[in-house]
């Protein structure tokens, strides 16, 4: 009996040992070195940081910066800026956009920058935010770099 | 004896807990469908689109829990050796597929017409997606393996390796840029989501957990009588003569 | 009703999304529950010849 006792217990050991390593390493590895690979889309500043060559497809995401919106005459051509509070970013689109895409809410695109530093949109996906109210509320000022996720960016942007 | 001491125990435990189970899920899940369809108001941005929220956040957290539950068991099962804990997991996994594939499409289907896309390769929706193949791995470990023992000992270990992925759904959103939005309700700074879309949304997280606990232990009991049917056909294999 | 039924104009999507979770769940309690009363009658069916073989 007392032989089985530490059997189980040399299993506990081994088992908790393999499974917290494991998780520690895979963790280790996604959060420090992943972080930008593993990311969807590049934001304002980043793209800035980085130079990005021109044609080069890539995703940018950000706030559709407010006052920044304006329909082309021929009706189906968007332009706006996409900012991070950091940077901004010019962004042209033809098509349809989601019913979500609003100004002071996030968008995540799809395209390239042309030879004037714009950036040509394929498609234009809405992000909402983590907040969900009753019609009439508001739960901060629209268009402000209020959002969590921008001053994290803005923070480690700071920092690095 | 001792292999069925235990089982015999948790059939009495399950028979007692399961009228009260049957009667939550009744309850919670009629009134978190009458808040979510006539007593929560639209969202100021989602409109209307948002009660599909009721059913997509709870999917997503039972997959998960669900997970937690299949890896505690395979945990149990590899360590203590305990004849339950193999069982449980493998009364899990199918539900918590369930759940995951739930979340998968009714996310798909909100996101289509708030995002403007069903699907999107970001950290939030890819380690879902995961998490779905783990589950389908965990059942087709169980089924490609004759050997009971054998087949038991390689589906836990997939499963406890899997528990990597719980973290990483959980913490996506903040670690890397996603089209999915962040937490709204388990949240450090506290909830962003308004009191009456709350109210609906915990109830159906209940009538779900609810749902679990039946749908649970009707399967644990489904596995019992599978693992006592199948050690019957072995004892009248190697020892015809009545032996018990 | 209509404009309940309509959803605000997400009705394809609100109700799919709901008609396929109360399917998948109906779907998967009632084949558990199923599956459950077939294992019950051979258990019981495998004691019962257990106990006229000896």
């Amino acid at each position: 009996m007392a032989g089985l006792k530490t059997r189980k217990q040399q299993r506990l050991v081994v088992v908790s040992i393999a499974l917290t390593s494991l998780i520690g390493a895979t963790l280790l590895i996604l959060f420090a070195l992943g972080g930008e690979s593993l990311s969807l889309f590049l934001q304002p500043s980043d793209v800035q940081k980085r130079n990005v060559a021109v044609g080069q497809n890539f995703r940018l995401g950000g706030l559709v910066e407010t006052g920044s919106f304006s329909r082309l005459d021929d009706g189906l051509t968007f332009r706006f800026t996409v900012t991070d509070c950091l940077a901004n970013q010019p962004v042209e689109f033809t098509g349809i956009l989601p019913d979500l895409f609003r100004e002071g809410q996030g968008v995540v695109t799809e395209g390239a920058l042309n030879e004037s530093g714009v950036f040509m949109a394929s498609t234009v996906l809405a992000k909402h935010d983590e907040n969900y109210r009753p019609p009439g509320t508001m739960p901060k000022e629209e268009g402000q770099c209020s959002h969590p996720d921008d001053q994290a960016a803005a923070a480690s942007y700071a920092e690095g | 004896m001792h292999r069925f001491a235990n089982p015999a125990q948790f059939n009495r435990l399950a028979d007692a807990i399961l009228p009260w189970a049957t009667g939550a899920f009744v309850l919670l899940l009629g009134a978190g469908l009458y808040y979510a369809f006539f007593d929560s108001p639209p969202d100021y941005q989602q409109g209307e689109s948002v009660r599909v929220m009721y059913i997509h956040v709870p999917a997503a957290w039972m997959a998960m829990f669900t997970y937690m539950v299949m890896a505690v068991a395979s945990f149990t099962a590899l360590v203590w050796r305990h004849p339950l804990a193999l069982l449980a997991g493998r009364a899990a996994a199918p539900i918590g597929a369930v759940f995951t594939a739930l979340a998968l499409i009714t996310g798909m289907l909100w996101g289509k017409p708030m995002w403007g896309t069903y699907w999107v390769w970001d950290g939030r929706l890819t380690s879902v997606l995961v998490l779905l193949f783990l589950y389908l791995g965990y059942m087709a470990l169980w089924q490609a393996i004759d050997e009971e023992e054998k087949a038991g000992r390689a589906a836990s270990i997939l499963a406890l390796v899997g528990v990597v992925n719980i973290p990483i759904i959980k913490f996506s959103v903040d670690w890397w840029s996603t089209l999915h939005q962040p937490a709204s309700v388990m949240r450090l700074d506290g909830p962003t989501i308004d009191g009456s879309m709350l109210m609906p949304l915990l109830l159906m997280a209940g009538a779900y957990q609810a749902y679990f606990a039946v749908v649970f232990l009707w399967r644990m009991k489904l596995e019992i009588n599978r693992r006592k049917l199948a050690v019957a056909r072995q004892v009248s294999m190697h020892a015809p003569v009545g032996a018990e | 009703m209509a404009e309940f039924l309509s959803m605000g104009g997400y009705a394809s999507f609100v109700w799919t999304a709901y008609g396929t979770s109360a399917a998948a769940l109906v779907w998967l309690a009632v084949s558990s529950r199923k599956q459950l009363k077939e294992t019950n009658e051979a258990v019981e069916a495998a004691r019962a010849r257990r106990r006229g073989d000896s």
